[in-house]
Protein backbone atom coordinates (compact mmCIF):
# COMPACT_ATOMS: atom_id res chain seq x y z
CA UNK A 1 0.00 0.00 0.00
CA UNK A 2 3.11 2.10 1.09
CA UNK A 3 4.64 1.75 -2.31
CA UNK A 4 1.68 2.41 -4.23
CA UNK A 5 1.24 5.83 -2.50
CA UNK A 6 4.73 6.24 -3.25
CA UNK A 7 4.30 5.04 -6.95
CA UNK A 8 1.60 7.60 -7.10
CA UNK A 9 3.06 10.50 -5.40
CA UNK A 10 5.99 9.73 -7.95
CA UNK A 11 4.41 10.15 -10.75
CA UNK A 12 2.96 13.21 -9.55
CA UNK A 13 6.61 14.37 -8.66
CA UNK A 14 7.01 13.85 -12.30
CA UNK A 15 4.50 16.57 -13.56
CA UNK A 16 5.76 20.37 -13.95
CA UNK A 17 4.64 22.26 -11.29
CA UNK A 18 2.52 25.03 -12.43
CA UNK A 19 3.22 28.13 -10.82
CA UNK A 20 -0.32 28.95 -9.06
CA UNK A 21 -0.01 32.48 -10.49
CA UNK A 22 0.84 31.42 -14.29
CA UNK A 23 -2.37 31.45 -16.11
CA UNK A 24 -3.63 28.33 -17.36
CA UNK A 25 -6.68 27.71 -19.47
CA UNK A 26 -7.93 26.57 -23.44
CA UNK A 27 -9.23 29.34 -25.71
CA UNK A 28 -11.02 28.37 -28.41
CA UNK A 29 -10.48 30.78 -31.33
CA UNK A 30 -13.34 30.46 -34.66
CA UNK A 31 -14.06 32.18 -37.54
CA UNK A 32 -12.83 34.20 -40.61
CA UNK A 33 -10.84 32.02 -43.21
CA UNK A 34 -9.04 35.77 -43.86
CA UNK A 35 -7.54 36.24 -40.35
CA UNK A 36 -6.85 32.21 -39.49
CA UNK A 37 -3.63 32.44 -40.48
CA UNK A 38 -2.49 35.76 -38.83
CA UNK A 39 -4.64 34.41 -35.51
CA UNK A 40 -2.72 31.29 -35.90
CA UNK A 41 0.93 33.11 -35.51
CA UNK A 42 -0.52 35.14 -32.70
CA UNK A 43 -1.95 32.33 -30.93
CA UNK A 44 1.45 30.34 -31.47
CA UNK A 45 3.47 33.68 -29.83
CA UNK A 46 0.80 34.01 -27.54
CA UNK A 47 1.29 30.18 -26.12
CA UNK A 48 5.19 31.14 -25.95
CA UNK A 49 4.45 33.91 -23.46
CA UNK A 50 1.84 31.87 -22.06
CA UNK A 51 2.99 28.20 -21.91
CA UNK A 52 -0.47 27.09 -20.18
CA UNK A 53 -2.64 28.51 -21.79
CA UNK A 54 -3.64 26.57 -25.45
CA UNK A 55 -5.09 28.64 -28.11
CA UNK A 56 -6.89 26.63 -30.92
CA UNK A 57 -7.24 28.46 -33.93
CA UNK A 58 -9.71 27.23 -36.50
CA UNK A 59 -11.44 29.02 -39.70
CA UNK A 60 -14.27 28.10 -41.64
CA UNK A 61 -15.93 31.71 -42.38
CA UNK A 62 -16.72 34.73 -40.32
CA UNK A 63 -20.40 33.09 -40.48
CA UNK A 64 -18.87 29.91 -38.60
CA UNK A 65 -17.31 32.22 -35.90
CA UNK A 66 -20.50 34.40 -35.26
CA UNK A 67 -22.60 31.08 -35.08
CA UNK A 68 -20.12 29.59 -32.96
CA UNK A 69 -19.71 32.92 -31.00
CA UNK A 70 -23.89 32.47 -30.17
CA UNK A 71 -23.86 28.86 -30.20
CA UNK A 72 -21.24 29.24 -27.09
CA UNK A 73 -18.86 27.34 -28.74
CA UNK A 74 -16.08 29.46 -29.09
CA UNK A 75 -14.23 32.24 -27.06
CA UNK A 76 -13.43 34.35 -29.43
CA UNK A 77 -14.97 34.61 -33.01
CA UNK A 78 -13.24 35.96 -36.08
CA UNK A 79 -14.39 38.08 -38.68
CA UNK A 80 -13.56 40.37 -42.04
CA UNK A 81 -16.64 42.00 -41.46
CA UNK A 82 -18.92 43.44 -39.05
CA UNK A 83 -21.60 41.45 -37.24
CA UNK A 84 -25.11 42.27 -38.79
CA UNK A 85 -27.76 44.37 -36.70
CA UNK A 86 -29.63 40.76 -36.91
CA UNK A 87 -26.67 38.72 -35.60
CA UNK A 88 -26.49 41.61 -32.40
CA UNK A 89 -30.31 40.54 -31.86
CA UNK A 90 -30.07 36.94 -32.63
CA UNK A 91 -27.01 36.90 -29.94
CA UNK A 92 -28.63 38.80 -27.23
CA UNK A 93 -31.58 36.86 -27.67
CA UNK A 94 -29.11 33.71 -26.48
CA UNK A 95 -27.68 35.51 -23.59
CA UNK A 96 -24.44 36.79 -25.78
CA UNK A 97 -23.51 40.41 -25.62
CA UNK A 98 -21.11 40.65 -28.75
CA UNK A 99 -18.21 42.68 -28.04
CA UNK A 100 -15.80 44.05 -30.48
CA UNK A 101 -12.16 44.69 -31.32
CA UNK A 102 -11.15 45.73 -34.74
CA UNK A 103 -7.49 43.96 -35.30
CA UNK A 104 -6.26 44.97 -37.92
CA UNK A 105 -7.16 46.04 -41.41
CA UNK A 106 -7.38 44.40 -44.96
CA UNK A 107 -8.11 45.23 -48.77
CA UNK A 108 -10.27 42.76 -50.64
CA UNK A 109 -7.79 42.12 -53.64
CA UNK A 110 -9.65 41.19 -56.89
CA UNK A 111 -8.06 38.90 -58.75
CA UNK A 112 -7.66 37.92 -62.56
CA UNK A 113 -5.47 35.19 -64.75
CA UNK A 114 -2.05 36.74 -65.68
CA UNK A 115 -2.99 36.51 -69.79
CA UNK A 116 -5.84 38.55 -69.13
CA UNK A 117 -4.83 42.45 -70.51
CA UNK A 118 -7.68 44.08 -68.35
CA UNK A 119 -5.33 45.62 -65.57
CA UNK A 120 -8.01 48.32 -64.00
CA UNK A 121 -11.68 48.25 -63.22
CA UNK A 122 -14.08 50.45 -61.16
CA UNK A 123 -16.15 49.42 -58.67
CA UNK A 124 -19.11 49.78 -60.51
CA UNK A 125 -17.62 47.51 -63.64
CA UNK A 126 -17.04 44.78 -60.90
CA UNK A 127 -21.13 45.40 -60.08
CA UNK A 128 -21.43 44.98 -63.58
CA UNK A 129 -19.88 41.46 -63.38
CA UNK A 130 -20.65 40.11 -60.26
CA UNK A 131 -24.02 40.57 -60.89
CA UNK A 132 -24.18 39.37 -64.61
CA UNK A 133 -24.96 42.20 -66.05
CA UNK A 134 -21.90 42.11 -68.65
CA UNK A 135 -20.54 38.78 -69.61
CA UNK A 136 -17.92 39.45 -72.17
CA UNK A 137 -14.44 40.95 -71.24
CA UNK A 138 -14.54 42.63 -74.41
CA UNK A 139 -16.59 45.77 -72.67
CA UNK A 140 -13.22 46.16 -70.35
CA UNK A 141 -10.75 46.11 -73.32
CA UNK A 142 -9.97 42.97 -73.07
CA UNK A 143 -10.17 39.53 -74.94
CA UNK A 144 -13.39 38.28 -76.91
CA UNK A 145 -14.03 35.70 -73.80
CA UNK A 146 -16.71 35.11 -71.31
CA UNK A 147 -16.82 36.45 -67.49
CA UNK A 148 -16.50 33.67 -65.47
CA UNK A 149 -17.22 34.94 -62.18
CA UNK A 150 -15.61 33.23 -58.72
CA UNK A 151 -16.86 33.82 -55.03
CA UNK A 152 -16.27 32.86 -51.78
CA UNK A 153 -19.08 30.38 -50.03
CA UNK A 154 -21.86 32.25 -47.65
CA UNK A 155 -20.43 31.47 -44.83
CA UNK A 156 -17.26 33.77 -45.88
CA UNK A 157 -17.27 37.31 -44.85
CA UNK A 158 -15.39 38.45 -47.80
CA UNK A 159 -18.37 37.30 -49.81
CA UNK A 160 -20.83 39.37 -47.14
CA UNK A 161 -18.27 42.33 -47.48
CA UNK A 162 -17.83 42.10 -51.14
CA UNK A 163 -21.96 41.60 -51.37
CA UNK A 164 -22.88 44.86 -49.46
CA UNK A 165 -19.76 46.84 -51.06
CA UNK A 166 -19.66 45.54 -55.23
CA UNK A 167 -22.95 43.79 -55.44
CA UNK A 168 -25.45 45.98 -54.01
CA UNK A 169 -22.93 48.94 -54.24
CA UNK A 170 -23.42 50.01 -50.86
CA UNK A 171 -27.04 50.39 -50.52
CA UNK A 172 -28.33 49.01 -47.40
CA UNK A 173 -31.48 46.79 -48.79
CA UNK A 174 -30.85 46.65 -52.27
CA UNK A 175 -32.50 44.13 -54.24
CA UNK A 176 -29.13 42.42 -56.05
CA UNK A 177 -27.53 39.54 -55.63
CA UNK A 178 -24.72 37.51 -56.85
CA UNK A 179 -25.20 36.39 -60.44
CA UNK A 180 -26.92 32.72 -59.90
CA UNK A 181 -24.02 31.47 -62.26
CA UNK A 182 -21.42 32.80 -59.61
CA UNK A 183 -19.37 30.09 -58.53
CA UNK A 184 -19.03 29.61 -54.76
CA UNK A 185 -15.98 28.00 -53.47
CA UNK A 186 -14.80 26.61 -50.38
CA UNK A 187 -11.48 28.26 -50.07
CA UNK A 188 -9.44 30.66 -51.15
CA UNK A 189 -6.96 28.56 -52.08
CA UNK A 190 -9.59 27.31 -55.01
CA UNK A 191 -10.19 30.64 -56.42
CA UNK A 192 -6.45 31.46 -56.81
CA UNK A 193 -6.44 27.58 -58.11
CA UNK A 194 -9.31 28.19 -60.44
CA UNK A 195 -8.27 31.94 -61.86
CA UNK A 196 -4.72 30.90 -62.07
CA UNK A 197 -5.50 28.31 -64.61
CA UNK A 198 -8.83 30.18 -66.51
CA UNK A 199 -8.82 32.83 -68.68
CA UNK A 200 -11.69 34.09 -68.44
CA UNK A 201 -11.96 34.29 -64.43
CA UNK A 202 -12.21 36.54 -61.92
CA UNK A 203 -11.92 36.02 -58.13
CA UNK A 204 -11.72 38.17 -55.05
CA UNK A 205 -10.08 37.58 -51.64
CA UNK A 206 -8.20 39.28 -49.13
CA UNK A 207 -5.09 40.92 -49.35
CA UNK A 208 -2.93 38.56 -47.45
CA UNK A 209 -3.58 35.55 -49.79
CA UNK A 210 -2.55 36.87 -53.01
CA UNK A 211 -0.44 34.80 -54.92
CA UNK A 212 2.45 35.17 -57.95
CA UNK A 213 -0.21 32.93 -60.19
CA UNK A 214 -2.57 35.50 -60.82
CA UNK A 215 -2.93 39.44 -61.41
CA UNK A 216 -4.89 42.06 -58.94
CA UNK A 217 -6.33 44.30 -60.60
CA UNK A 218 -6.18 48.30 -59.96
CA UNK A 219 -9.98 49.12 -58.48
CA UNK A 220 -11.05 52.72 -58.82
CA UNK A 221 -14.07 54.35 -56.96
CA UNK A 222 -14.12 57.00 -59.55
CA UNK A 223 -11.00 58.00 -61.86
CA UNK A 224 -7.48 56.42 -59.98
CA UNK A 225 -7.62 53.10 -59.77
CA UNK A 226 -5.43 51.51 -56.78
CA UNK A 227 -3.37 48.30 -56.29
CA UNK A 228 -4.18 46.19 -52.91
CA UNK A 229 -1.43 47.14 -50.77
CA UNK A 230 -0.55 47.72 -47.21
CA UNK A 231 -0.01 51.60 -48.19
CA UNK A 232 -2.65 51.88 -49.60
CA UNK A 233 -5.11 50.23 -47.28
CA UNK A 234 -3.90 52.41 -44.64
CA UNK A 235 -4.23 55.96 -46.32
CA UNK A 236 -7.48 54.57 -47.10
CA UNK A 237 -6.97 55.14 -50.96
CA UNK A 238 -8.00 51.56 -52.00
CA UNK A 239 -11.68 51.48 -52.41
CA UNK A 240 -12.35 47.72 -51.44
CA UNK A 241 -10.87 48.10 -47.62
CA UNK A 242 -12.09 46.63 -44.46
CA UNK A 243 -11.33 46.55 -40.89
CA UNK A 244 -10.93 42.82 -39.20
CA UNK A 245 -12.25 41.67 -36.10
CA UNK A 246 -12.76 39.58 -33.02
CA UNK A 247 -15.99 39.31 -30.81
CA UNK A 248 -16.09 37.69 -27.50
CA UNK A 249 -18.77 37.10 -25.26
CA UNK A 250 -19.05 40.48 -22.73
CA UNK A 251 -16.35 42.22 -21.71
CA UNK A 252 -13.15 39.30 -21.78
CA UNK A 253 -11.87 37.82 -18.62
CA UNK A 254 -9.08 35.55 -17.81
CA UNK A 255 -7.37 33.60 -20.37
CA UNK A 256 -9.36 35.68 -23.06
CA UNK A 257 -8.67 38.68 -21.75
CA UNK A 258 -4.78 37.87 -22.10
CA UNK A 259 -5.18 36.70 -25.75
CA UNK A 260 -7.26 39.89 -26.81
CA UNK A 261 -5.13 42.41 -24.69
CA UNK A 262 -1.73 40.16 -26.29
CA UNK A 263 -3.33 40.49 -29.92
CA UNK A 264 -4.08 44.16 -29.43
CA UNK A 265 -0.61 44.85 -28.69
CA UNK A 266 2.94 44.77 -30.01
CA UNK A 267 3.83 41.60 -30.51
CA UNK A 268 -0.01 40.30 -31.89
CA UNK A 269 -0.24 43.21 -34.37
CA UNK A 270 3.63 42.76 -35.47
CA UNK A 271 1.96 39.10 -36.49
CA UNK A 272 -0.62 40.88 -38.56
CA UNK A 273 1.64 42.80 -40.16
CA UNK A 274 3.84 39.94 -41.25
CA UNK A 275 1.08 37.82 -42.66
CA UNK A 276 -0.16 41.02 -44.86
CA UNK A 277 -2.98 42.96 -43.06
CA UNK A 278 -2.50 46.42 -41.73
CA UNK A 279 -1.68 46.65 -37.88
CA UNK A 280 -3.95 49.12 -35.70
CA UNK A 281 -3.45 51.25 -33.04
CA UNK A 282 -7.28 51.89 -32.48
CA UNK A 283 -8.47 50.96 -29.57
CA UNK A 284 -11.94 48.79 -27.87
CA UNK A 285 -14.47 50.03 -30.02
CA UNK A 286 -17.78 49.44 -28.14
CA UNK A 287 -20.42 47.59 -29.99
CA UNK A 288 -24.35 48.48 -28.27
CA UNK B 1 -31.68 -26.19 -19.43
CA UNK B 2 -29.06 -24.41 -19.83
CA UNK B 3 -28.41 -24.44 -22.96
CA UNK B 4 -31.96 -23.36 -23.52
CA UNK B 5 -31.54 -20.52 -21.17
CA UNK B 6 -27.92 -19.51 -23.16
CA UNK B 7 -30.01 -19.89 -26.36
CA UNK B 8 -32.59 -17.41 -24.66
CA UNK B 9 -30.04 -14.91 -23.80
CA UNK B 10 -28.14 -14.97 -27.21
CA UNK B 11 -31.41 -14.66 -29.24
CA UNK B 12 -32.75 -11.52 -27.39
CA UNK B 13 -29.14 -10.22 -27.67
CA UNK B 14 -29.76 -10.62 -31.07
CA UNK B 15 -33.21 -9.34 -31.59
CA UNK B 16 -32.51 -6.31 -29.23
CA UNK B 17 -29.15 -4.98 -31.64
CA UNK B 18 -31.76 -5.29 -34.50
CA UNK B 19 -34.43 -3.06 -32.60
CA UNK B 20 -31.69 -0.73 -31.67
CA UNK B 21 -31.02 -0.14 -35.39
CA UNK B 22 -34.69 0.44 -36.29
CA UNK B 23 -34.60 2.96 -33.44
CA UNK B 24 -31.73 4.55 -34.85
CA UNK B 25 -33.36 4.47 -38.27
CA UNK B 26 -36.39 5.98 -36.67
CA UNK B 27 -35.03 8.46 -34.34
CA UNK B 28 -32.83 10.06 -37.06
CA UNK B 29 -35.93 10.22 -38.95
CA UNK B 30 -38.16 12.27 -36.09
CA UNK B 31 -35.33 14.00 -35.80
CA UNK B 32 -34.75 15.70 -39.05
CA UNK B 33 -38.67 15.48 -39.68
CA UNK B 34 -39.01 17.46 -36.44
CA UNK B 35 -36.30 20.76 -37.21
CA UNK B 36 -37.53 20.32 -40.85
CA UNK B 37 -40.86 21.15 -40.23
CA UNK B 38 -39.87 24.04 -38.03
CA UNK B 39 -39.09 25.46 -41.01
CA UNK B 40 -43.21 25.72 -42.70
CA UNK B 41 -43.77 27.58 -39.45
CA UNK B 42 -41.58 30.37 -40.95
CA UNK B 43 -41.38 30.04 -44.41
CA UNK B 44 -44.41 28.39 -46.87
CA UNK B 45 -43.69 24.70 -47.70
CA UNK B 46 -44.58 25.52 -51.18
CA UNK B 47 -41.94 28.07 -51.62
CA UNK B 48 -39.85 25.83 -50.37
CA UNK B 49 -40.53 22.75 -52.45
CA UNK B 50 -40.92 24.38 -55.54
CA UNK B 51 -38.86 27.69 -55.34
CA UNK B 52 -36.28 28.44 -57.80
CA UNK B 53 -33.92 30.11 -56.20
CA UNK B 54 -31.63 29.85 -53.34
CA UNK B 55 -30.64 33.10 -51.95
CA UNK B 56 -30.10 32.27 -47.75
CA UNK B 57 -28.16 35.26 -46.59
CA UNK B 58 -30.36 37.40 -48.34
CA UNK B 59 -32.75 39.75 -46.82
CA UNK B 60 -35.07 38.39 -47.14
CA UNK B 61 -34.07 34.78 -47.69
CA UNK B 62 -35.36 32.93 -50.50
CA UNK B 63 -34.89 29.07 -50.13
CA UNK B 64 -36.15 27.20 -53.18
CA UNK B 65 -34.86 23.69 -52.92
CA UNK B 66 -35.36 23.00 -56.54
CA UNK B 67 -32.18 24.27 -58.16
CA UNK B 68 -30.35 21.63 -55.46
CA UNK B 69 -32.74 18.96 -56.31
CA UNK B 70 -31.75 19.18 -59.76
CA UNK B 71 -27.96 19.98 -59.46
CA UNK B 72 -28.22 17.10 -57.67
CA UNK B 73 -30.24 14.72 -60.24
CA UNK B 74 -28.00 16.25 -63.04
CA UNK B 75 -24.61 15.13 -61.51
CA UNK B 76 -26.17 11.49 -59.85
CA UNK B 77 -27.60 10.74 -63.39
CA UNK B 78 -24.51 11.80 -65.41
CA UNK B 79 -22.75 9.63 -62.62
CA UNK B 80 -24.61 6.59 -63.49
CA UNK B 81 -24.64 6.73 -67.20
CA UNK B 82 -20.97 6.64 -67.13
CA UNK B 83 -20.37 4.25 -64.23
CA UNK B 84 -23.22 1.63 -64.87
CA UNK B 85 -21.90 0.30 -68.40
CA UNK B 86 -18.38 0.67 -67.25
CA UNK B 87 -19.05 -1.51 -64.14
CA UNK B 88 -21.72 -4.11 -65.00
CA UNK B 89 -18.93 -5.11 -67.94
CA UNK B 90 -15.94 -5.45 -65.39
CA UNK B 91 -18.33 -7.63 -63.65
CA UNK B 92 -18.92 -9.45 -66.53
CA UNK B 93 -15.22 -9.91 -67.34
CA UNK B 94 -14.31 -10.80 -63.66
CA UNK B 95 -16.89 -13.21 -63.17
CA UNK B 96 -16.91 -14.92 -66.06
CA UNK B 97 -13.83 -14.38 -69.04
CA UNK B 98 -10.75 -13.41 -66.81
CA UNK B 99 -8.63 -16.31 -65.71
CA UNK B 100 -7.66 -16.75 -62.17
CA UNK B 101 -4.64 -14.75 -61.50
CA UNK B 102 -6.28 -11.81 -63.50
CA UNK B 103 -9.21 -12.41 -61.56
CA UNK B 104 -7.78 -11.70 -58.28
CA UNK B 105 -5.73 -9.00 -59.62
CA UNK B 106 -8.42 -6.54 -60.54
CA UNK B 107 -10.54 -7.49 -57.27
CA UNK B 108 -8.16 -6.31 -55.04
CA UNK B 109 -7.53 -3.22 -57.74
CA UNK B 110 -11.03 -2.70 -56.82
CA UNK B 111 -11.09 -2.85 -53.60
CA UNK B 112 -8.10 -0.14 -53.61
CA UNK B 113 -10.61 2.24 -55.63
CA UNK B 114 -12.88 1.79 -52.96
CA UNK B 115 -10.49 3.32 -50.45
CA UNK B 116 -8.99 6.23 -51.81
CA UNK B 117 -10.81 8.94 -50.28
CA UNK B 118 -13.12 11.48 -51.42
CA UNK B 119 -10.92 14.65 -50.82
CA UNK B 120 -7.91 13.09 -52.45
CA UNK B 121 -10.29 12.58 -55.99
CA UNK B 122 -11.55 16.15 -55.15
CA UNK B 123 -8.22 17.75 -54.77
CA UNK B 124 -7.45 15.63 -58.70
CA UNK B 125 -10.59 16.98 -59.66
CA UNK B 126 -9.71 20.81 -58.76
CA UNK B 127 -6.06 20.44 -60.44
CA UNK B 128 -5.77 17.90 -63.51
CA UNK B 129 -9.28 16.78 -64.33
CA UNK B 130 -11.44 20.18 -64.39
CA UNK B 131 -8.58 22.17 -66.32
CA UNK B 132 -8.32 19.18 -68.93
CA UNK B 133 -12.12 19.31 -69.51
CA UNK B 134 -12.09 22.81 -69.68
CA UNK B 135 -9.60 23.03 -72.05
CA UNK B 136 -11.28 19.81 -74.16
CA UNK B 137 -14.95 20.99 -74.33
CA UNK B 138 -13.61 24.64 -74.68
CA UNK B 139 -16.14 24.99 -71.59
CA UNK B 140 -15.76 28.75 -69.83
CA UNK B 141 -15.01 26.45 -66.81
CA UNK B 142 -13.75 22.76 -65.60
CA UNK B 143 -15.92 23.35 -62.12
CA UNK B 144 -19.38 22.03 -64.01
CA UNK B 145 -21.13 18.68 -62.96
CA UNK B 146 -19.75 17.00 -65.37
CA UNK B 147 -16.56 16.77 -64.16
CA UNK B 148 -18.31 15.76 -60.61
CA UNK B 149 -19.92 12.99 -62.73
CA UNK B 150 -16.66 11.76 -63.64
CA UNK B 151 -15.02 11.17 -60.33
CA UNK B 152 -18.56 10.57 -58.67
CA UNK B 153 -18.85 7.40 -61.29
CA UNK B 154 -14.90 6.27 -60.48
CA UNK B 155 -16.50 5.81 -56.44
CA UNK B 156 -19.54 4.45 -57.17
CA UNK B 157 -17.59 1.83 -59.13
CA UNK B 158 -16.87 -0.62 -56.81
CA UNK B 159 -19.84 -1.17 -55.12
CA UNK B 160 -21.50 -1.52 -58.66
CA UNK B 161 -18.87 -4.07 -59.62
CA UNK B 162 -18.48 -5.96 -56.85
CA UNK B 163 -22.20 -6.12 -56.42
CA UNK B 164 -22.77 -7.19 -60.10
CA UNK B 165 -20.17 -9.52 -59.77
CA UNK B 166 -21.79 -11.39 -56.74
CA UNK B 167 -25.11 -11.65 -58.94
CA UNK B 168 -23.37 -13.02 -61.74
CA UNK B 169 -21.31 -15.39 -59.65
CA UNK B 170 -24.93 -16.43 -58.12
CA UNK B 171 -26.36 -17.70 -61.33
CA UNK B 172 -27.01 -21.31 -61.13
CA UNK B 173 -24.49 -23.34 -63.12
CA UNK B 174 -26.94 -25.39 -64.87
CA UNK B 175 -28.00 -22.65 -66.46
CA UNK B 176 -24.65 -22.17 -68.42
CA UNK B 177 -24.48 -25.99 -68.61
CA UNK B 178 -27.35 -25.72 -70.37
CA UNK B 179 -26.93 -23.39 -73.08
CA UNK B 180 -23.81 -24.67 -73.34
CA UNK B 181 -25.06 -27.95 -73.96
CA UNK B 182 -27.60 -26.57 -76.57
CA UNK B 183 -24.48 -25.31 -78.47
CA UNK B 184 -24.40 -21.89 -77.29
CA UNK B 185 -20.78 -19.64 -77.28
CA UNK B 186 -19.33 -18.19 -74.76
CA UNK B 187 -20.50 -14.82 -75.46
CA UNK B 188 -24.30 -15.99 -76.33
CA UNK B 189 -24.20 -17.86 -72.77
CA UNK B 190 -23.12 -14.63 -71.14
CA UNK B 191 -25.13 -11.97 -72.71
CA UNK B 192 -28.43 -13.96 -73.22
CA UNK B 193 -28.87 -16.22 -70.58
CA UNK B 194 -26.10 -15.16 -67.56
CA UNK B 195 -26.80 -11.74 -67.67
CA UNK B 196 -30.85 -11.58 -67.64
CA UNK B 197 -30.70 -14.13 -64.89
CA UNK B 198 -28.44 -11.89 -62.81
CA UNK B 199 -30.80 -8.72 -63.83
CA UNK B 200 -32.33 -8.44 -60.45
CA UNK B 201 -28.44 -8.52 -58.78
CA UNK B 202 -27.25 -5.83 -61.17
CA UNK B 203 -30.34 -3.85 -60.85
CA UNK B 204 -29.97 -3.57 -57.24
CA UNK B 205 -26.58 -3.06 -57.54
CA UNK B 206 -27.26 -0.05 -60.01
CA UNK B 207 -29.68 1.81 -57.28
CA UNK B 208 -27.02 1.31 -54.58
CA UNK B 209 -24.37 2.85 -56.39
CA UNK B 210 -26.73 5.69 -57.28
CA UNK B 211 -27.31 5.89 -53.25
CA UNK B 212 -23.15 6.42 -53.03
CA UNK B 213 -23.33 9.00 -55.44
CA UNK B 214 -26.21 11.28 -54.13
CA UNK B 215 -24.75 11.10 -50.73
CA UNK B 216 -21.65 12.06 -51.83
CA UNK B 217 -20.51 15.75 -50.57
CA UNK B 218 -16.68 16.46 -50.55
CA UNK B 219 -16.01 15.50 -54.18
CA UNK B 220 -19.04 17.50 -55.39
CA UNK B 221 -18.61 20.34 -52.78
CA UNK B 222 -14.97 20.62 -54.40
CA UNK B 223 -15.83 20.69 -58.06
CA UNK B 224 -18.80 21.47 -59.27
CA UNK B 225 -18.40 25.33 -58.39
CA UNK B 226 -22.15 25.51 -55.78
CA UNK B 227 -23.60 27.80 -58.19
CA UNK B 228 -27.29 27.34 -56.89
CA UNK B 229 -28.59 28.07 -60.75
CA UNK B 230 -30.92 25.91 -62.45
CA UNK B 231 -28.79 24.03 -64.36
CA UNK B 232 -29.21 23.36 -68.09
CA UNK B 233 -26.92 21.00 -68.88
CA UNK B 234 -24.19 18.68 -67.05
CA UNK B 235 -21.41 21.34 -68.63
CA UNK B 236 -22.29 24.08 -66.41
CA UNK B 237 -21.76 24.45 -62.76
CA UNK B 238 -24.11 23.38 -60.34
CA UNK B 239 -25.17 23.01 -56.53
CA UNK B 240 -26.60 19.81 -55.06
CA UNK B 241 -28.19 19.07 -51.99
CA UNK B 242 -25.01 17.51 -50.20
CA UNK B 243 -22.70 20.76 -50.74
CA UNK B 244 -25.02 23.34 -49.48
CA UNK B 245 -25.66 21.62 -46.48
CA UNK B 246 -22.04 21.07 -45.95
CA UNK B 247 -21.03 24.39 -46.80
CA UNK B 248 -23.46 26.25 -45.11
CA UNK B 249 -24.33 24.57 -41.83
CA UNK B 250 -21.32 25.90 -40.27
CA UNK B 251 -22.66 29.60 -40.06
CA UNK B 252 -26.47 29.17 -39.05
CA UNK B 253 -27.10 29.70 -35.51
CA UNK B 254 -28.73 26.85 -33.93
CA UNK B 255 -32.94 27.40 -34.33
CA UNK B 256 -32.77 29.83 -37.22
CA UNK B 257 -34.55 29.85 -40.25
CA UNK B 258 -31.46 29.33 -42.42
CA UNK B 259 -30.54 25.89 -39.90
CA UNK B 260 -33.89 24.66 -40.11
CA UNK B 261 -33.76 25.17 -44.17
CA UNK B 262 -30.59 22.95 -44.00
CA UNK B 263 -32.53 20.12 -42.17
CA UNK B 264 -35.27 20.30 -44.58
CA UNK B 265 -32.97 19.99 -47.05
CA UNK B 266 -31.32 16.75 -44.93
CA UNK B 267 -35.04 15.49 -44.72
CA UNK B 268 -35.10 15.69 -48.96
CA UNK B 269 -32.23 13.69 -49.41
CA UNK B 270 -32.80 11.06 -46.46
CA UNK B 271 -36.31 10.55 -48.45
CA UNK B 272 -34.56 10.19 -51.74
CA UNK B 273 -31.75 7.74 -50.41
CA UNK B 274 -34.35 5.83 -48.26
CA UNK B 275 -36.31 4.81 -51.41
CA UNK B 276 -33.43 4.23 -53.63
CA UNK B 277 -32.47 1.61 -50.55
CA UNK B 278 -35.65 0.45 -50.59
CA UNK B 279 -35.76 -0.15 -54.46
CA UNK B 280 -32.33 -2.21 -54.43
CA UNK B 281 -33.72 -3.86 -51.48
CA UNK B 282 -36.52 -5.25 -53.17
CA UNK B 283 -34.31 -6.28 -56.04
CA UNK B 284 -31.67 -8.16 -53.90
CA UNK B 285 -34.12 -10.20 -52.33
CA UNK B 286 -35.66 -10.91 -55.63
CA UNK B 287 -32.11 -11.83 -57.02
CA UNK B 288 -31.84 -14.41 -53.88
CA UNK B 289 -34.65 -16.23 -54.50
Amino acid sequence: MTALLLAVAGIAGCKETVDPNEPVGFIQVKGSDTIVNAAQEVAEEFMKDYPHVFVAVTGGGSGVGIASLINKTCNVATASREMKAKEVEVALKHGVTPKEFTVAYDGVAVIVNKDNPVDKLTIEDLHKIYTGKVKNWKEFGGKDLGIVTISREVSSGTHMYFKEEVVQLGKKGSPEEFSSETLLLSSSQAIVEEVAGNEGAIGYLGMGYTSERTKSLLVAKDGTGYPPNVENVKQKKYPLSRGLYFYTNGEPNGVTKLFIDFTMGPKGQERFRNTGFVPTGEHIVEKN
Amino acid sequence: MSKRINEFVIEGCIKLSGLVVILFVASIFLFLLKDALSLFGVHSPLDFLFGKSWLPISEPPKFGMIPLLLGSLYVTLGAIVICVPLGVCSAMFIAEVAPTYLKNILKSLVEILAAIPSVVLGFIGIVWLGPFLRNTFGLSTGMCGLTGSLLLAFMALPTVISISEDALIGVPKAFKEAAYGLGATRWQTLWRIVLPAASSGIIAAVMLGIGRVIGETMVVMMVTGNSPVMPKSLLQPLRTLTATIAGEMGETVAGSEHYFALFAVGLILFIITFIINFIADICLRKARR
